[in-house]
């Protein structure tokens, strides 16, 4: 099944989604990254279980222009803090960092003012999350 | 409230319709007449091939076990939590374990750090169990434990616990999920390759079956998979399939399929298609008892039952509008308990946006009671059988999981599938497919899709608070436990489980309880079973 395959608004981005930490829920990680795919990106998936630092190194070396990460466990702020930081020592804080999962919204509101250029949570369509991510990446 | 205040965000899209297939894909037609009923396949409770239930007296007999999930934060504080739900009229305690004591890491690894006690309690070693389990008394609870990568340490601490408060291990009951196959396919924590993660699941189970008869050494769960986004066709399916390849490992290694199978026992969640969750139980049910008869010329009726546990809710619950989980779960479980389920977790109506607090768990709690005492469907056993649709409907869901188990088998069968991420990739594939149908409404979810308020805002309320100091806390009392150990006992004890890991014919259990009684830690004892096997490379192609 497909949505975007006519339209492909995501083509020419290279996109790594990757899964921080010890949270092994996939699936919302795999289904971003197979629409994301659809929508014309190039698409990388870390797999499941890596440290922050792990993954802001593959984002650096594939010269990715965005960072998906998927947490489930309750753990996005120090997670995605570290990966923020990370990125920034490796000098590739031009890198977009999306997060996608349970966020609450208080927490929604503290992930931007890190730095984060957008969450998603399971209630929004995949039409707006491709949406917001071309607009985020034009 | 007028019809107009709904829905700004439904527009666009199609009036939401009743549909002429269930959830699984099946067909339903408008009505069905006496002729789809096979009466050689609907047969009696309590009889082979026990469509209508295992038992001939229903939930008369022996009332399903209410099971809530729970435990958070130190050992202390789950304690407390399970002194108060056994008060408060639940009958078996379940055990959830924060993610480091699941992936086999002590609090102190730097991957830890972050998710000490935050989805479950932090179990690193026997110290914690003996506080977890103070003052309660194992031979009268019945402790079901979420665990699996580390499923076999976790069980050798029980084990140790009930050592040390003098209780005999053949007065456990309980629960392991110990399921490791579907881990690889949705829940994430593995720790070891495949095939020796196989033979620590047989090498539990069958250890258990001599030490602790009475305890249920492994829940083969279809529920993950399920809630990821398979069908209930697939969920049984994989679940099945899953089944046999522990059959077959634990025959390879000795065990005796009229003994094990009886303390064989599935996991399910329940969603919201009503008859397609009756006819799934009903259908895996009697599948399961033809293949072992049919297949193992198993002839103690006991070791054909299939025993099952499920969960009510998971990803059928949503944020928006939350309260209407209330009534999605209630439904559920009518639709558990007219399967003939034999334990019943129901989800808090706020599991999709926050840990469930007191109050929302306690409602989960009195949803099953309500269902149990007031409306009266647990008089009867299998009150639906012989319904002309769900006869035919069960015979229909038998076929759809056959046909799946017959494409995992010609692929070569589970083990291959699941190292070649065969199956993780078609579960993805079906989890967008649900996606793509609930972004189109094609699948109605009020209040999601459809009947959506145009002012829909979360409502959150009362939100858990997790101390902040539990990491703290955790790893204090982690430091006085390899402070005050006797160092020389806990390296005898890794550096025989080494050996043993090393020789396949060994049972590697009694080798686990004696470093868990050392005092060794979780993550110890997974590093040691990594040196010898490594660690499970996952296919993450897309």
């Amino acid at each position: 099944m497909t949505v975007f395959q006519a339209e492909r608004p995501l083509l020419g981005k290279r996109i790594l989604i990757g899964k921080p930490g010890l949270d092994g829920h996939d699936i919302g990680a795999k289904i971003i990254a197979l629409t994301l795919r659809d929508a014309g990106a190039e698409v990388i998936y870390t797999g499941l279980r890596r440290s922050p630092d792990q993954i802001a190194r593959v984002a650096v070396d594939e010269g990715v222009d965005a960072l998906g990460l998927s947490i489930l466990s309750g753990s996005h702020k120090e997670l995605v803090n570290e990966v923020l930081a990370r990125l920034r020592e490796l000098d590739a804080a031009d890198i977009k960092v999306f997060v996608g999962g349970t966020i609450p919204l208080e927490d929604q509101t503290e992930l931007r003012e890190l730095g984060v250029a957008g969450v998603y949570t399971s209630d929004m369509s995949l039409a707006e999350v491709v949406a917001s991510l071309a607009k985020a990446l034009s | 409230m007028k019809h107009g205040e709904f829905a700004e965000r439904s527009a666009g899209l199609p009036p939401p319709r009743i549909g002429r297939e269930s959830a699984t894909g099946i067909e339903v037609p408008t009505s069905v007449g006496p002729g789809a009923v096979r009466d050689d396949q609907v047969g009696s409770p309590g009889e082979y091939p026990f469509t209508r239930g295992i038992f001939p007296d229903g939930y008369n007999g022996r009332m399903w076990t209410i099971r809530q999930y729970s435990g958070f934060g130190t050992a202390e504080e789950s304690n407390e939590r399970y002194k108060f739900l056994l008060a408060q009229g639940q009958t078996g305690l379940s055990v959830a374990l924060d993610l480091p004591t699941q992936c086999g890491y002590d609090p102190t690894h730097p991957m830890a750090r972050s998710e000490i006690g935050k989805v479950g309690v932090s179990l690193s070693n026997l110290s914690e169990a003996e506080i977890l389990f103070r003052d309660l008394d194992l031979s009268r609870i019945s402790t079901s434990f979420t665990i699996n990568g580390t499923a076999a340490i976790i069980y050798a601490m029980y084990l140790a616990v009930a050592d040390k408060q003098g209780v005999p291990r053949e007065n456990l009951t309980g629960t392991i999920q110990n399921d490791i196959l579907k881990e690889y396919v949705a829940r994430g924590t593995w720790i070891f390759p495949v095939k020796p993660s196989m033979r620590l699941v047989a090498d539990s189970i069958l250890y258990s079956n001599a030490v602790s008869p009475r305890f249920n050494p492994i829940s083969i769960a279809g529920a993950h998979v399920r809630d990821a986004g398979s069908t209930a066709a697939e969920e049984m399916a994989y679940t099945l399939a899953n089944g046999l390849a522990y059959v077959d490992e634990l025959r390879s290694r000795g065990g005796d399929v009229e003994k094990f199978a009886k303390r064989l026992s599935f996991f399910f969640y329940v969603h919201m298609d009503f008859f397609d969750e009756i006819a799934k139980f009903r259908a895996g049910r009697r599948l399961w008892a033809k293949l072992m008869k049919e297949r193992y010329g198993v002839q103690d009726p006991k070791a054909q039952h299939f025993r099952f546990g499920v969960v009510c809710g998971g990803s059928s619950l949503i944020a928006p509008q939350p309260y209407n989980n209330v009534i999605r779960v209630a439904v559920e479980t009518m639709a558990a308990v007219l399967g003939g389920a034999q334990s019943i977790f129901t989800c808090a109506f706020d599991e999709a946006f926050q840990i469930p607090t007191e109050t929302s768990a306690e409602l989960a709690l009195r949803t099953q009671q309500i269902i149990a005492f007031e409306s009266g469907i647990a008089r009867t056993v299998d009150p639906l059988g012989g319904s002309y649709f769900l006869e035919q409907h069960t015979d229909r869901m038998e076929e759809a999981i056959t046909t799946v188990m017959k494409e995992i088998e010609d692929y070569g069968g589970v083990v291959r599938a699941i190292e070649d991420g065969w199956i993780q990739m078609r579960l993805a594939e079906r989890a967008l497919e649900r996606k793509i149908k609930a972004d189109s409404g094609e699948t109605v979810i009020v209040g999601q899709n459809h009947f959506r308020r145009a002012d829909e805002r979360m409502v959150i309320g009362d939100v858990f608070k997790l101390d902040a100091t539990v990491a703290q806390r955790a790893l204090e009392k982690f430091q006085r436990v390899l402070d005050t150990r006797d160092q020389v006992a806990v390296d005898r004890s890794l550096t025989r489980l080494s050996e043993a890991a090393g020789n396949d014919g060994e049972n590697l259990m009694p080798y686990l309880v004696e470093c868990c009684h050392a005092y060794a830690t979780v993550g110890e004892i997974v590093s040691c079973l990594k040196k010898e096997w490594g660690e499970f490379q996952e296919p993450v192609s897309l």
